[in-house]
């Protein structure tokens, strides 16, 4: 009898797009709340935002059970030892922004060979303060950039992002710094806009906006609705 | 002389043929299970069917069961692999009670549990062919979540599995609206039921309503809902077709 084939796929993609913008001295973190599997809607109302220290901010799309087990691996605080208590332990300070973009990576990479079908933006500020942003593809390979989009709306979102913000080519010498020259205001209607129109033609974004917006104050959270088709 | 055939490493990642102990596919299953917040609790829904492939094999199949004090899960999918569920969770609200500490695990508490449960089955390869409905209320909270067996969960004001995404959802969509009254919550219920008793070939006229409150968890006498067939548009449905 010829060797069965499962019928069955450990993978599911629950769509959805991630974007992330940074500044001066913020960082604008934003997703949809959509999550949907085929041509269905399972739910609109779905936070794929994870904050995993002080100042830093995960957003992620895919398939949300790997999703939802890398940010428990990663945030999940009553666990002991884990990597980031181990950190803040050893260190006397809470993980930095770019000290969490290693680990995620890590992370992401150390499953290489099952991967988490999980698409990563992280944005936060780093040590000076400054905003940062760390572009993931589902293996741990990273970037830092000064903005980015992950999920089902990135093909649609990330052209406008790169027409709106020019970021310059790492090739060019002196380094020129990736951040944007927006004002923190501006870097949220850009981020609004986005999202406006790539729920209109990507089928997996819409139903709400959710915003988080960091900066030397704190972390705030915003909502905007979208389109429910 | 022993001729040995060839043999395939134990630990590849897709198994070798006489690694029979992992789910293919399913044998026996449930149906849609649909379930809804109200006013005092949740409600939730499924019928008593229980099919082995096209066969209509075992019809007094109860899909939803009382967890602990504070929830009610519903399954559809594979029966053997809901009672080894049933199982676990037994030995969870067992441990769980021998601390004896006044605590109690919430519903919230019990959907982590199976979503953690049905995500490492997915891992191993080994799925518990299952989509789960988990229901509760404690300490005033109401909780109403779902998860797939490939580990995929949320909690919404209403769920279902199977058919009912695609039949009772869209209903619940239009109709559902925050403390609704619990005979306001049973009608939509059972509206929805009733598309599902049309339209899917596996659902069957033998259904249970499930509902838990802060006081506890009820579940209904197996009854039927009244259906109608008369429609003029059904009366002759083969007039006019090709070769009738």
């Amino acid at each position: 009898m010829p060797k069965q084939q499962a019928n069955w796929s450990p993978y599911d993609n629950n769509g959805g797009s991630c974007v992330a913008v940074s500044g001066a001295d913020y960082c604008v973190i934003a997703a949809d709340t959509r999550m949907s599997t085929g041509y269905n809607i399972l739910t609109r109302d779905y936070s794929k935002i994870c904050k995993l220290a002080d100042k830093c901010v995960m957003a992620s799309s895919g398939f949300q059970a790997d999703v939802k087990a890398l940010q428990k691996h990663l945030a999940a605080r009553h666990l002991v030892p884990l990597k980031i208590q181990i950190y803040q332990h050893q260190h006397n300070k809470q993980m930095s922004c770019p000290a969490m973009a290693q680990l995620l990576s890590n992370t992401l990479y150390y499953k290489r060979f099952f991967p988490y079908y999980s698409f990563n933006v992280l944005g936060g500020l780093d040590n000076e303060g400054k905003g940062c942003v760390f572009t993931y593809d589902a293996v741990g390979s990273y970037e830092k950039v000064g903005y980015s989009s992950q999920g089902s709306g990135s093909t649609l979102i990330m052209p406008f992002l790169d027409n709106q913000l020019k970021s310059p080519s790492p090739l060019l010498l002196p380094v020129q710094d990736a951040v944007t020259p927006l004002a923190e205001a501006e870097a949220v209607d850009l981020v609004k806009t986005v999202f406006a129109s790539a729920s209109e033609r990507d089928i997996y974004t819409g139903d709400k906006l959710e915003i988080v917006v960091i900066n030397a104050d704190g972390i705030r959270r915003e909502h905007m609705d979208l389109r429910k088709d | 002389m022993q001729f040995m055939a060839s043999k395939q490493p134990e630990n590849s990642l897709l198994g070798p043929e006489s690694d029979s102990q992992r789910t293919l596919y399913p044998y026996v299953t449930g149906t849609s299970v649909v379930a809804l917040k109200y006013k005092d609790g949740i409600l939730m829904a499924a019928d008593m069917g229980g099919s082995y492939g096209s066969t209509l094999r075992y019809k007094s199949v109860e899909r939803m069961k009382p967890i602990g004090k504070h929830s009610l899960l519903g399954a559809s999918g594979e029966i053997s692999d809901f009672q080894e569920i049933l199982h676990y969770l037994d030995e969870l609200i067992l441990y769980d009670n021998m601390w004896d500490d006044g605590n109690s695990l919430g519903p919230k508490e019990v959907h982590n549990y199976l979503t953690r449960v049905m995500y490492n089955r997915r891992n191993k390869f080994n799925p518990l062919w299952n989509s789960l409905v988990l229901g509760g209320v404690k300490n005033g909270q109401k909780y109403l979540g779902t998860v797939s067996m490939i580990g995929v969960n949320f909690e919404d004001n209403h769920v279902a599995t199977g058919f009912g995404n695609h039949l009772a959802r869209p209903i619940l969509r239009q109709e559902w609206h925050e403390n609704l009254s619990f005979e306001d919550g049973v009608r939509l219920l059972e509206k929805c039921m009733r598309v599902l008793l049309y339209r899917d070939r596996s659902a069957i006229n033998k259904l249970q309503i499930a509902k838990i409150t802060e006081e506890g968890s009820t579940i209904s006498q197996p009854y039927s809902l009244k259906t109608y067939w008369e429609f003029s548009a059904f009366a002759n449905p083969a007039q006019g077709a090709v070769g009738s």
